[in-house]
């Protein structure tokens, strides 16, 4: 993958997650604590949801990302 | 990628200068998260911060702030209030701001019940000048200017709320941001001095005197040594030692200051006959 880019955007047809790259610091916070082990780092340890499909959309990771670095969004099953 | 949070910060000034995992962050989201709940109108609020890492958060959000000087947060905080009853004015302070060189203004604002909503992001040591201890360092923990470990006795800044006689104190931690985000939306939902208490991580100053290096290290101890209100009450004096409760401890009603003043210089006019 592309490590230059600022923002990367993973999605399955539930749920969306992005990460701003330029903003995360790689402090391992969301992948440590994220309930399904979806996340995991990358050669900078900046996380990549490599198992989105575990996801659950609880948000955790996002709410404990103390640099706005990554989101969670569900995807409206109607763009399918 | 847009997110709420992009609605309420000056995204130029990111990434923030906080080092990785700092908890000021997750506290920044909490903050912004229960305004934006609320539906405040940003120009309407005042967000008013000492001097630490923390007091960095009036740099980022985008509403009416104020960075002033370490410990006076809340004086210039009661100045505003006072000169324009109808803004909502948030101080936010560090654990050595707030409970240290602040600690006066800290009684006497809850004395006083003025109309603030202050968050005291308790990170239990002084972060930006390098690891000093403060009065919420915990016993027998290790800060720079504690090398064999700290003897005092920290204050519970919960209890020293409540006798003080704020109207609404509670606890919350950087591991529970759902929590501390409600937490903070009903204390800034409530009428006279409010406090939030939130325990929070600093991997830098303080995990690295206290055999916690990395954020991870630091949110995993904060996630044992916090425990809810009913779990805290059935535990022995023992079981308590080194453990925080969390929730809401007070929520109480009583004439804020902007109202007993507005009182009294009404009765001012009357008796000198400028009514
Ligand atoms: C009058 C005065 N005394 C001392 C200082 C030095 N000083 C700056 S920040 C700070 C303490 C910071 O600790 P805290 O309030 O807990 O904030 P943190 O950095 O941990 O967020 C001190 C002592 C100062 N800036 N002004
Ligand atoms: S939303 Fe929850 S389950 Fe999904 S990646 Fe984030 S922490 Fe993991
Ligand atoms: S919590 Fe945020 S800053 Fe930390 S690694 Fe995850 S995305 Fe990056
Ligand atoms: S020194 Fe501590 S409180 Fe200050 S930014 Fe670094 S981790 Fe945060
Ligand atoms: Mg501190």
């Amino acid at each position: 993958m592309n490590q230059k880019k600022i923002s990367e955007v993973y999605q399955n047809n539930s749920v969306k997650i992005s990460v701003r790259r330029e903003w995360c610091k790689s402090c391992g916070i969301c992948i440590e604590f994220c309930p399904k082990d979806v996340l995991v780092p990358d050669d900078q340890g900046k996380p990549i949801p490599e198992n989105i499909d575990a996801c659950i959309k609880c948000g955790l990771c996002e709410l404990r990302c103390p640099d706005f670095a990554i989101t969670v969004e569900g995807v409206d099953k109607k763009d399918e | 990628m847009k997110t709420v949070i992009d609605n309420y910060i000056r995204k130029e000034m990111f990434p923030n200068i906080w080092c990785p995992g700092c908890g000021n962050g997750i506290v920044l989201g909490a903050i912004i998260r229960a305004i934006d709940e609320l539906k405040w109108d940003k120009n309407k609020i005042v967000a008013v911060s000492g001097i630490g890492c923390s007091s960095r958060i009036t740099g980022y959000v985008d509403f009416c702030t104020m960075n002033t000087t370490h410990g006076r947060a809340l004086p210039f905080a009661t100045g505003i209030k006072m000169a324009n009853h109808d803004l909502k004015v948030i101080v936010v302070m560090g654990d050595g701001d707030c409970s240290a060189i602040g600690g006066n203004h800290f009684i006497h604002a809850a004395r006083r019940n003025i109309d603030l909503t202050a968050i005291v992001i308790n990170n239990m040591i002084y972060g930006m000048t390098g690891g000093q201890y403060s009065p919420l360092t915990p016993t027998d923990k290790f800060g720079s200017t504690a090398p064999y470990g700290n003897i005092d006795q920290s204050f519970d800044l919960v209890e020293l709320a409540i006798t003080a006689g704020a109207s609404y104190v509670a606890r919350g931690t950087v591991y529970n941001p759902r929590q501390s985000t409600s937490l903070i939306k009903r204390a800034l939902n409530k009428k006279g001095f409010s406090v939030v208490e939130v325990i929070s991580d600093c991997p830098v100053s303080y995990g690295k005197m206290n055999k916690m290096k990395s954020p991870v290290d630091m949110l995993k101890w904060i996630k044992d040594i916090a425990v809810s209100k009913k779990v805290w009450e059935g535990l022995s004096p023992d079981e308590k030692k080194g453990k925080y409760a969390i929730g809401e401890f007070l929520s109480k009603d009583r004439p804020d200051y902007s109202e007993l003043y507005e009182e009294i210089i009404k009765k001012a006019q009357k008796m000198g006959g400028n009514e």
